[in-house]
């Protein structure tokens, strides 16, 4: 059926952890389930069946950002909510990656007033924007895509969240109970 | 009901009330026998304007000082013959609108929304704060002399500025 | 709880079921919701001020936005008062393919209620289905105005294009087909014993209050109250067509579910008659300074190509006067209050928006449940945010 038939034996594969990393990172992008306006539909849309995001792995779209690799901003940022944005993105754990769906999210779109955040790279960093009000799920998909590529042809030591010379100290916390 | 019968019945009710009539449904309101006439509008039988489907505030300043600044409509139906009414009653920039929303449950977020857009505030209300924009937004949007990209369009947005309820 | 604290939750503004960007505060007494509050205002764009500073042509695109799940039912009302205010009366095939067009619209939002609906209460599959019965609305929509979600396809004093072949061809499919589908949405939920135990007696309001509550639409026509703008102040041909209004009696999330399950069959039965006697004409009024020329006289004719610049430049010109008109929207009454002043652009647009009214109706709807229902109380009155916060 897949590889394994074609292979006899124990198999030694090499390649470097750099590929490695991103090739399982590219096709596990999970989405927070976070839509704000129009584009939100066009968002669901994808994920289901006519669409089927889960071709790309990445179906699962959490309710926590805690969960999730990737925001997709899908529709109008209005100030009032930039600072849920805001925090939903501080949230999320690293590494992560921003798609801003829609020309609301990409830089204000038709509502160019005195509500609206003009553009979601105000306030957090985007990878990849998506033009269009509301972008089919075509071209989400092939946001999708364009994440997968930088995510593949990424620098391991080069991505923001690199920190040299830090290491995980796995801290136990000190539990009190209170009677 | 036509507008010449719920003219008639409120004549009887409220005397004086009704400023002008204008087209097919629509009334002016004395500013000061507004919150009795409103209240007859809802309880008389005959009448029964028993929902108040929307408030509009049109900021008329182009009209002033000839006029007060604000016209708010409101805009009632009756539940039985689905027949509307639009009643009108201008404001100034410093009069107190008596609120309605002891009257009609929908009346609440109404008034809210007018005040927050266009500052005009309602005496009575029981929980008159911003709906639509943030609690520290300075201004109200939908007045005429407010800019539509706002006030501070050419800085740097700070999500700390943004303070809510 | 046996001291009587209670605990404040917040859900939202991003919750994935409140449909969209609400945030509801609610007060619990253990399960039990002692006092709800909700707050608005996380999508507010500002659509009343933008409609100030565009032409009463460019404004078409905001009222998509609206209402984002029924697009075409926001162009409705928006282009009927435009064309109240102006005195334009739009010619019969035009009205009909509007109709046609907006209870498509209606069908589609009522998918998006029932697919999310039903998810947040536990029935997963039912999504599915009515998204891919939604594709099929959506093939239509791109077939005739090029768009998925948000066609645009409405204009003053008309619609944007005549039929194409193949639009006539899917609505008929469409036709055919969407009855069986209902008929699989009807097996999969309207007996179904979760279902009806979830939603049965949650969350009733009686007709005296939900009139009083500024109600309008299938949540209102749930709790009794036969007020459909389609029949009370017709627009747009509708008193041409045939069809009812369900009500319910109780006014409850089952009925609410009822209604919008029957007004499924009544949309598909007004757009089998609308395409069927699909009336021969032009689509649009032929009006020197409303609608756009035909492209081979501006090609061909000076004047005409003069007309079609002023038409983009400045756009029509609306009368010093104010009109309030009010459509059925998917959701309810949704009205345009406009007021010209003898520009090309409104002084001012009002929207009178049905979600905005129903969520302020959430406290007096969700007090005394359980948490848990409250997520099928906000289902059942089915809010858009874009159209609450404008």
């Amino acid at each position: 059926m897949g590889i394994e038939n074609q292979l006899t034996g124990d198999n030694i594969l090499v390649t470097s952890l750099n590929k490695l990393v991103n090739w399982s990172r590219s096709n596990s992008v999970w989405p927070c389930t976070f839509g704000l306006a129009c584009c939100a539909l066009e968002m669901i849309a994808t994920s289901l069946a006519s669409f089927d995001i889960s071709r790309f792995g990445s179906e699962v779209f959490r309710p926590s950002p805690r969960q999730s690799d990737l925001l997709i901003v899908a529709g109008t940022v209005s100030k009032k909510m930039a600072p849920m944005v805001k925090r939903v993105y501080d949230q999320m754990a690293d590494p992560k990656w921003v798609i801003a769906m829609g020309a609301c999210a990409s830089c204000g779109g038709t509502f160019q007033s005195y509500a609206v955040l003009q553009g979601v790279d105000q306030i957090i960093p985007v990878d990849v924007y998506l033009p269009g009000c509301p972008p089919r799920p075509e071209a989400l998909l092939a946001g999708l895509m364009k994440i997968q590529e930088k995510i593949r042809t990424e620098n391991l030591n080069q991505r923001p969240d690199f920190k040299p010379g830090e290491r995980y100290e796995t801290q136990v916390p000190k539990v009190e109970l209170i009677r | 009901m036509d507008i010449k019968g719920i003219v008639s019945r409120l004549e009887k009710t409220d005397p004086g009330a009704i400023d002008r009539v204008s087209g097919e449904n629509e009334i002016t309101l004395n500013f000061n026998d507004f919150n009795k006439a409103m209240q007859t509008l809802h309880d008389d039988k005959s009448l029964c304007f028993d929902m108040l489907v929307d408030i509009v505030a049109i900021d008329r300043i182009d009209r002033m000082p000839q006029s007060h600044r604000f016209d708010l409509v409101y805009i009632l139906l009756c539940s039985k013959d689905f027949s509307r009414l639009l009643v009108r009653l201008a404001a100034g920039e410093d009069n107190e609108v008596p609120s309605v929303s002891s009257i009609w449950a929908s009346a609440d977020w109404a008034e809210r929304e007018v005040y927050d857009l266009m500052g005009i505030t309602f005496s009575g209300h029981p929980n008159l704060r911003r709906i639509l924009t943030w609690k520290n937004f300075e201004g109200h949007p939908l007045r005429k002399d407010f800019p539509l990209e706002g006030k501070d369009f050419d800085q740097q947005f700070d999500t700390t500025s943004i303070e809510d309820y | 709880m046996a001291e009587g604290k209670t605990i404040t939750l917040n859900m939202g503004p991003h919750h994935p079921a409140t449909h969209g960007v609400l945030r509801v505060e609610v007060e619990l007494d253990g399960e039990i919701i002692v006092k709800a509050t909700p707050y608005i205002g996380y999508l507010h764009r500002g659509i009343e001020k933008l409609a100030e500073s565009k032409n009463y042509q460019q404004a078409i695109p905001l009222s998509d936005r609206l209402d984002y799940a029924s697009a075409s039912a926001n162009n409705m009302g928006y282009c009927t008062a435009v064309e109240k205010l102006m005195g334009i009366e739009v010619p019969k095939r035009a009205q009909y393919l509007r109709v046609i067009m907006a209870e498509l619209a209606r069908i589609m939002g009522h998918h998006l209620w029932i697919g999310t609906h039903a998810l947040d209460i536990g029935a997963m599959t039912v999504i599915f289905y009515a998204f891919r019965d939604r594709e099929m609305i959506m093939d239509i929509n791109e077939e005739i105005a090029g768009y998925r979600l948000t066609p645009t396809f409405f204009r003053i004093g008309g619609v944007a294009a005549d039929t194409t072949p193949d639009f006539i061809k899917k609505v008929r499919e469409f036709v055919k087909w969407f009855p069986k589908a209902l008929q699989g949405y009807h097996t999969l939920l309207t007996e179904n014993k979760i279902w009806t135990t979830r939603t049965m007696g949650i969350g009733p309001i009686s007709a005296k209050d939900a009139i009083n509550a500024g109600l309008t639409g299938p949540s209102l026509r749930g709790s009794g109250v036969a007020y459909d703008i389609r029949k009370a102040f017709p627009y747009s041909s509708y008193d041409d067509f045939d069809f009812k209004i369900p009500v319910g009696e109780k006014g409850d999330v089952y009925d609410r579910y009822l209604v919008r399950m029957e007004e499924f069959a009544q949309s598909i039965k007004i757009i089998d008659q609308a395409i069927e006697n699909l009336p021969e004409g032009p689509v649009a009024i032929d009006s020197p300074w409303i609608t756009n020329p035909d492209l081979v006289s501006v090609q061909t004719d000076i004047s005409e190509l003069a007309r079609r610049f002023v038409l983009h430049t400045k756009g029509p010109v609306g009368p010093d006067k104010e009109v309030y008109h009010a459509v059925e929207g998917a959701k309810g009454e949704l009205g345009f209050y406009l007021v010209g002043d003898g520009t090309e652009h409104p002084f001012r647009m009002k929207v009178r928006s049905p979600c905005f009214y129903l969520a302020s109706a959430l406290p007096r709807l969700l007090v005394g449940h359980m948490i848990a229902d409250a997520i099928a109380i906000i289902g059942s009155i089915d809010v858009v945010l874009g159209e609450i916060d404008r």
